[in-house]
């Protein structure tokens, strides 16, 4: 019977796209449950009325001019791509039924 | 008992020696190559040596020398670079299995200077997976080896690149520091490793951890060093929006102890937790007596919301990480699993697949604090309490010029110590987190060691003041004797 934790570590791993086995949930869950438990500190502390920090310093709105430059060659951009046909990445069928 | 490179104890040293005429760039990448060759099996430092590459670039530039061109702030000084910077058709593996044999397309903006430098770089270092990790033990091609002992951890993540110039094979290296994974290796193998201020320095081509506190850093044994690489490797870049409208960084003139006569030196409280090592905080408490010496005032101040960094860290952290990583399914780059079933299944085999258990742990941590139900309790209170955190060091600057106190609680543990208790691992970046989380310069100096082992002490600047941690730090290095220290694989070894 799995645990409430390993529950949560299982629909994690749906969310990040990861199949993670049974023995890695019942393995990562206790742990997950103790890290989630020792950072309790963030939940004790007052933070009413705090503004976020997004970034250290907030720069915004930085722009270049949007001029066309030299860029990657379509055999440089795919060199690395684990498949490839013709200039596209290949991936597997994803609409249209079997196949 | 020293190290040195075509004779010369430093990088500057050997580039001007080299631009005089002396030697040949040849001569000292051959020299470092051998050291490489030498003690790399053992050490675990280099992922892969760019031997080929090294010996074409070192032709050229001896060959601009030849013929009497202006040569470049790092002319001929070998440099390692982290194995999540991107370096035009080398591997770029992260130390991941799901990017085994990544080859980048373009160079990552640090690349390109340091190469306009006229550096030559001899490869790629080993690190943790994707920079996760304080002890460079979560690699694919298996844990680093401090020279200081060998059966111990060098820190993390930038491991490899701290062993490299620690064993004496480059003079200087870099690595990438988001929460004190060039600071605190820096501090375990008995250098200098100084984080700049967030921004000071491109991310572009610096393979993504966590956008908001990455860090490119260099480590290296003298200040001077530290500062022409930074020099070299900073100021404004048009492809990465984070990075500062500053001009590259100019590099401190050699100081005088003196020069640092009425600085007030910030000690917190929060920074000599009971858990602190007593080797440490005896080199600490020396150096601060040190510090007192050349003219400085100790100030004791507070840091209240310390405890918060670890959770802060973490949360933030692991949040940008489980984005930044979301791009790693099988498609564009990397290697495939689950080829066979539809995309979805190819996504989450292609990630159980490359991802080792540290990742996955982060990612999953990531995704969670991240989720619908959960974001305002976790991500956005860590937000807010990075606010708190930055607010500390907002009020201490307001009367102190630099905050001290010891890189890591602990020094090098051995290796296998922690790996299998995340919790006591995260522990260890808890000195380091809080400058990264505010995005502030700071830098660890070697302040001696304790049964045999190094000890680091860090200095922390308010933002854009990365001078003038570099100038205290030289000033220490005037006054004391402890980045003289050598690992016992090099004592009476050198020229």
């Amino acid at each position: 019977m799995a645990s409430s934790d390993e529950e949560l570590v299982r629909r994690t791993a749906e969310l990040a796209r990861l199949s993670i086995t049974a023995d890695e949930a019942a393995h990562l869950a206790p742990q997950f449950a103790r890290i989630l438990e020792h950072f309790r500190t963030l939940s004790e502390v007052d933070l009413e009325g705090v503004e976020p920090t997004t970034g250290a310093f907030g720069l915004r709105d930085v722009f270049r001019a949007d001029e066309p430059r030299e860029s990657l060659s379509q055999d440089e951009a795919l060199a690395n791509a684990p498949e490839r046909i013709e200039d596209f990445y290949s991936v597997p069928k994803t609409i249209g039924g079997d196949s | 008992m020293s190290v040195s490179f075509g004779g010369q104890p430093d990088a500057v040293a050997l580039r001007d020696s080299l631009a005089a005429g002396e030697g040949s760039v040849k001569a000292v990448v051959e020299e470092c190559l051998a050291r490489i060759a030498e003690h790399n099996d053992r050490l675990g430092a280099f992922t892969r040596v760019e031997d080929e590459r090294a010996h074409v670039r070192a032709a050229e530039l001896d060959a601009k020398r030849d013929a009497g061109e202006p040569l470049g702030p790092l002319f001929g000084v070998p440099v390692a670079i982290k194995a999540n910077l991107c370096w035009k058709g080398a591997v770029a593996d992260c130390s991941s299995k799901l990017l085994a044999n990544y080859r980048p397309p373009y160079d990552a903006t640090v690349v390109r200077r340091l190469i306009d430098a006229d550096a030559v770089i001899v490869g790629s270092t080993n690190m943790d997976e994707f920079a996760m990790g304080s002890s460079t033990e979560n690699s694919a091609h298996g844990e680093a080896h401090n020279p200081w002992d060998e059966t111990r951890t060098p820190g993390g993540s930038s491991g490899g690149s701290a062993v490299a110039v620690a064993a004496g094979m480059v003079p200087v290296a870099l690595g990438s520091d988001t929460g004190g994974s060039v600071r605190q290796p820096a501090a375990l193998c008995g250098l200098l490793g100084l984080k700049p201020t967030y921004g000071r320095v491109s991310r572009y081509g610096l393979i993504a951890f966590g956008s908001s506190l990455d860090a490119v850093s260099p480590f290296a044994r003298t200040v001077r060093d530290v500062a022409r690489t930074l020099e070299v490797i900073s100021g404004a870049c048009d492809r990465d929006s984070t990075c500062l409208p500053l001009p590259p960084y100019e590099a401190v003139q050699p100081a005088d102890p003196s020069r640092l006569a009425g600085f007030r030196i910030g000690v917190p409280k929060q920074c000599f937790p009971p858990e602190l090592d007593a080797g440490v905080r005896k080199c600490v408490e020396a150096a601060l007596k040190e510090l007192e010496r050349i003219g400085c005032e100790l100030v004791p101040i507070e840091l209240p919301h310390a405890e918060l960094a670890i959770p802060t860290y973490y949360v933030v952290a692991t949040a940008e990480a489980s984005s930044n990583l979301a791009r790693y399914d099988g498609v564009s780059f990397g290697q495939r699993a689950g080829a066979h079933g539809t995309l979805q299944e190819m996504f989450a085999a292609t990630r159980e697949a490359g991802f080792g258990e540290e990742v996955k742990r982060r990612v999953l941590l990531g995704t969670y604090v991240l989720s619908a139900g959960y974001q305002d309790e976790w991500y956005g209170r860590a937000q807010r309490a990075r606010t708190k955190i930055l607010g500390d060091y907002q009020q201490a600057f307001e009367d102190v010029d630099l905050v001290v106190g010891p890189t890591s609680p602990c020094t090098a543990f051995r290796l296998g110590e922690k790996t299998a208790d995340p919790i006591a691992m995260y522990q260890t970046d808890l000195l380091t987190v809080p400058a990264s989380l505010a995005g502030l310069p700071a830098i660890s100096v070697p302040c001696g060691t304790s049964e045999g082992l190094p000890v680091g002490l860090q200095l922390v600047a308010p933002a854009r003041e990365d001078a003038r941690v570099l100038r205290a730090a030289q000033a220490f290095e005037l006054a004391t004797d402890h980045h003289r220290a050598l690992p016992p694989m090099l004592q009476g070894a050198g020229a």
